[in-house]
Order: structure tokens, then sequence, then C-alpha cells
């Protein structure tokens, strides 16, 4: 099995980025996507505010001068879907649909999102035979025709005017009151004075209705509470977006399918992070997906650094030595630094000094419960806590 | 895969005895794209048993709205020139060579 200090799960601009910087810091860096490098992004036609690109650049262009990005730094990419992950001689274990699993030192997790399905009457009926949610793939097909758009976020307005270039009629149901719409400004003015986009607020969704294709959507009006029935070609559904985390099948700590991180990017579990949409945040952007994988990766090369320089600390003090945890926070254990040292000159031993929290797995192997809290240590063992010093 | 067209699909698939796979893709369909290296072994595998071809939505939207395919990727599998199973949008690979060879058996 092939061991990687850091294995990235997705490839997308979080995953893309975290490997960027992950290899830049010489940590043999795998990525791994079910898919094609290039995760949601690739799908839209244009991004128009990823910083750097006045005038926009497409999506699926950015995402591959992402992935080279990457494999330019040394990252290599695989596409392999996880199905489960373990852990064997202290690293963890990753396996693959395919049957190759692989070993890693530290993982970041970034396999982001996809569209959110309605649940109502016809959706998944007609999924591919009317129904989209992928308007690069699929608005080619409605040259000329009526389609209906159900959203009014980001997403929703953005693929609206790209779909409004094939076809003649865009319906846009929309939940708010007139004019509001849950996009920036500047979309939102676009859209609005876009003609091919005919705008039906204060609907709600009802069910999606056809023969062997779709043929129409029912519409509730929220004020009047009548329902109308919207003859159509095509229904675009862009209606937010879930978390796919359910391949990790408890591996991390979940938050209503998202996963909760520190500013670190850290999942509950040691040397486990994630980065992009799949977080626990406000802002799911391009952007914002990048910096996470920043993070994330930065992290992860500096905690497997502490590991590897507590592990050469521990080879160069020899058999016997003192182990000293600390704690920032804890201005005492700061205080007493000196003191330590002094010990473990008496002592004629050498002293390690551990950040209490930074070395979680150290400080819990010697049941130390909180900073300050001295040490002495042979072979492996705890021999006594020392506590007048 | 026989690159398929508006001129020249009714000749190949539809007059065709036995069974015909068209794949419907788009270049700017990332699923499609993500798909077609896996039908493309597909095919290298099932080599002079199954027929295999491959529309392109971008020029060839008439066709594919007459052969009902509103959204890739859809693949579309003939038997004898009459369509007999289809796979849209949420499938996979394996789902389709379990299909061929059920065909192909039966």
């Amino acid at each position: 099995m092939e061991l990687f200090d850091i294995v990235i799960i997705g490839a997308g601009s979080g995953g893309l980025s975290a490997a960027v910087y992950a290899a830049r810091a010489k940590r043999s860096t795998l990525i791994l996507d079910r898919k094609r490098p290039g995760g949601q992004a690739a799908t839209t036609e244009k991004m128009e505010n990823y910083p750097g690109f006045p005038g926009g650049i497409g999506g699926r262009e950015l995402m591959d001068r992402f992935r080279d990005h990457a494999k330019e730094m040394g990252a290599r990419v695989e596409q392999a879907e996880v199905i489960g992950f373990g852990e064997e001689d202290g690293n963890y274990v990753i396996r693959t649909r395919k049957g190759v699993s692989y070993g890693a030192r530290s993982i970041i997790l970034a396999p982001g999102s996809e569209p959110r399905k309605l649940g109502i009457p016809g959706e998944a009926d007609y999924s591919g035979r009317g129904v989209s949610y992928c308007a690069t793939c699929d608005a080619e097909l409605f040259e000329g025709g009526t389609v209906v758009v159900i959203g009014s976020g980001e997403t929703a307005v953005e693929e609206a005017g790209y779909i409004s270039r094939f076809a003649d009629k865009v319906v846009m149901i929309v939940a708010h009151d007139e004019g509001i719409l849950t996009c920036n400004r500047t979309q939102a003015e676009t859209a609005l004075a876009n003609p091919k986009l005919i705008w039906k607020w204060n609907r709600s969704t009802l069910a999606i209705e056809g023969g062997e294709t779709v043929e129409a959507v029912r519409v509730r009006n929220l004020k009047t509470n009548m329902e109308e029935r919207i003859t159509c070609d095509g229904v675009f559904l862009f209606v937010g977006t879930v978390p796919q985390t359910a391949f990790l099948g408890g591996f991390v700590e979940t938050l209503k399918g998202y996963i909760p991180t520190d500013e670190k990017m850290e999942t509950n579990r040691q040397l486990v992070f994630a980065a992009g949409d799949v977080r626990v945040k406000n802002l799911r952007q391009v952007v914002t997906a990048a910096s996470d994988g920043a993070i994330a990766a930065y992290f992860a090369d500096r905690e497997l650094t502490e590991r590897e320089d507590f592990s050469k600390a521990v080879k160069r003090a020899g058999h016997n030595y003192l182990l000293y945890f600390y704690s920032p926070s804890v201005q005492q254990s700061l205080d007493l630094v000196p003191a330590a040292e002094r010990k473990a000159e008496a002592l004629g031993l050498s002293l390690i000094k551990l950040h209490a929290l930074k070395f979680g797995t150290v400080a819990a192997r010697y049941e130390v419960k909180a900073a300050p809290c001295l040490l002495r240590v042979e072979g492996e063992n705890k021999v006594e806590t020392i506590t007048e010093f | 895969m026989k690159e398929l067209d508006k001129d020249n699909f009714d000749e190949a698939v539809l007059a065709h005895k036995g069974l015909y796979l068209v794949d419907f893709w788009g270049s700017t369909c990332e699923e499609c794209l993500a798909m077609m290296p896996e039908i493309e072994a597909l095919a290298t595998a099932l080599d002079g048993q199954v027929e295999f071809g491959k529309v392109n939505i971008q020029g060839n939207r008439r066709l594919a709205m007459r052969e009902k395919v509103l959204g890739v990727p859809t693949i579309l599998i003939y038997k004898d020139g009459i369509k007999t199973a289809t796979f849209t949008k949420e499938f996979t690979a394996d789902e389709v060579r379990s299909a061929v060879e059920e065909l192909r058996l039966g």
C-alpha cells in the first residue's frame, strides 16, 4: 500500500488549492476524485467573481488551471471513488471502489456539495426527461423552447441568464416578494433587465407534470393561494446544495451533513481536515474554498512537522528524558519553563517541551490532563509525574 | 466509438441488426466527460459484438430531441433499430455494462 503525507479527497477548488499548498510544502500529495477534477465550479459557464480575472473566466478553464497548478507542484491526481476509512500502524487507510487502498498520514476532506433536490412529485421521474440541475449540460437541448427555472439565488439567476441564450422564454419561479432576489445586486440588475426572463413572484412549486417528457410545472401563488399550470419544455432547479458526506460513514463528526472544523480546518479527528463547500460555513464560493484548502494544507503540514520533530527529539533524548507539557493560554505553564529546564539539568536528563494541545495524542498517551505537567519517561513509559520543580 | 450525427444516425443505428449503444454527450457536460472513458473501455471490451456510437448534442439538437433525449449524459441501447434501454443522468457505467450483457445474452 502506497503511503502519502497528505491525501486529499475531492478535486474541486478546495481540494486542488490544498494540493498546491501541500505539494509545495514538499509533502507527498495524492488527490482523489470520483469524477474529473474541477468540482462544481467546472460546471459553471463563466466565473465573474474570481479575483484576478477581470472580464470573467470559464469555470472549466479556471479549474483546469487549478489542476495544472497542483500537478506542477508535484501532486498526483487519481480518479477513484472513496468508499471507506481505516487505521493501520498509526496512519489512516483510504479504501476505494476499485479495490486499491492508500495510506495517509493526514487527510483533507474536500468532497464538496451537489445540487439539492426539491422532492416534489414528478421531479425524480422526469430527471433527464426535462428536469435538470445543470445548465451547461442541458440548456442547448431547449433551444427555442420555454424553460422554467426554480430558485432565486446566485446560481439560479446566473444559470437563467445562460439558459436564456438558448431558450425563447425563461419563467422564473421565485418564493419571495416582487423584486427580491437572493443573489448579488449586479446579477439581479442584469437578470431583471433580461427581456427573456418572465418573473413569477411569491410562488411555490407543487409538481412537475408531463407525458414521456416534461410538459408543465404546477405552482401556487403564496399570496392568493391560486394554483397555476405553466406549460414548458424543461425545468431547471437551483435550490441550494447538499454536502456529499454520506461516504464518510461517521469517520468525522458532521452537522446536518456538513463538517464542522476549527479555524485550522481540522475536524474532530486528529490530522483530518476539511475544506470547501462541505464545511459548516456561510459563504460557499470558489475563492473561499481555495482559502480553506490553503489553510487545511498549511496546518496538515505543520502538524505532521510537529510529530516528526517529536519523534526526532525523542530519538535525540535517548532512553530517559523529561517531558514538559505547556499551553500558551496557561501563563503559569510558560513561567515554569526555566524551572523545568533546571530540573532536567539537575537530573542530567534531556528535556522535551511540548504544546499540550498540539501534541494532544502524546498528552493523552501519558494521561496528561492539564498544563503545566512535567513527566519523567523511560523508554516509552511514564516513570513519574514531577510535581515539585 | 463511431461519431454519429443527424446525417448518419438512421442508417448506422436504426438500420442496424443487433445491439447498438449510443452515448449522447455535450462538450460542456462534466458528467458526460467523466463517464466517456468508461464507456469507451466497454466498447473496446465488446468490440465486434455490440456497436458503439456517440452523439454530441451540440449541432445535433434536433436528433437528440427526436430520440427524446432532454438531458445528458444519456445512453440509449437499440436492438434491431428499436430503443430498448435508456439511462439518463444518475447512472453508472457498471449499470450500463450489466444491461448490455443482459440484452446480448437474452
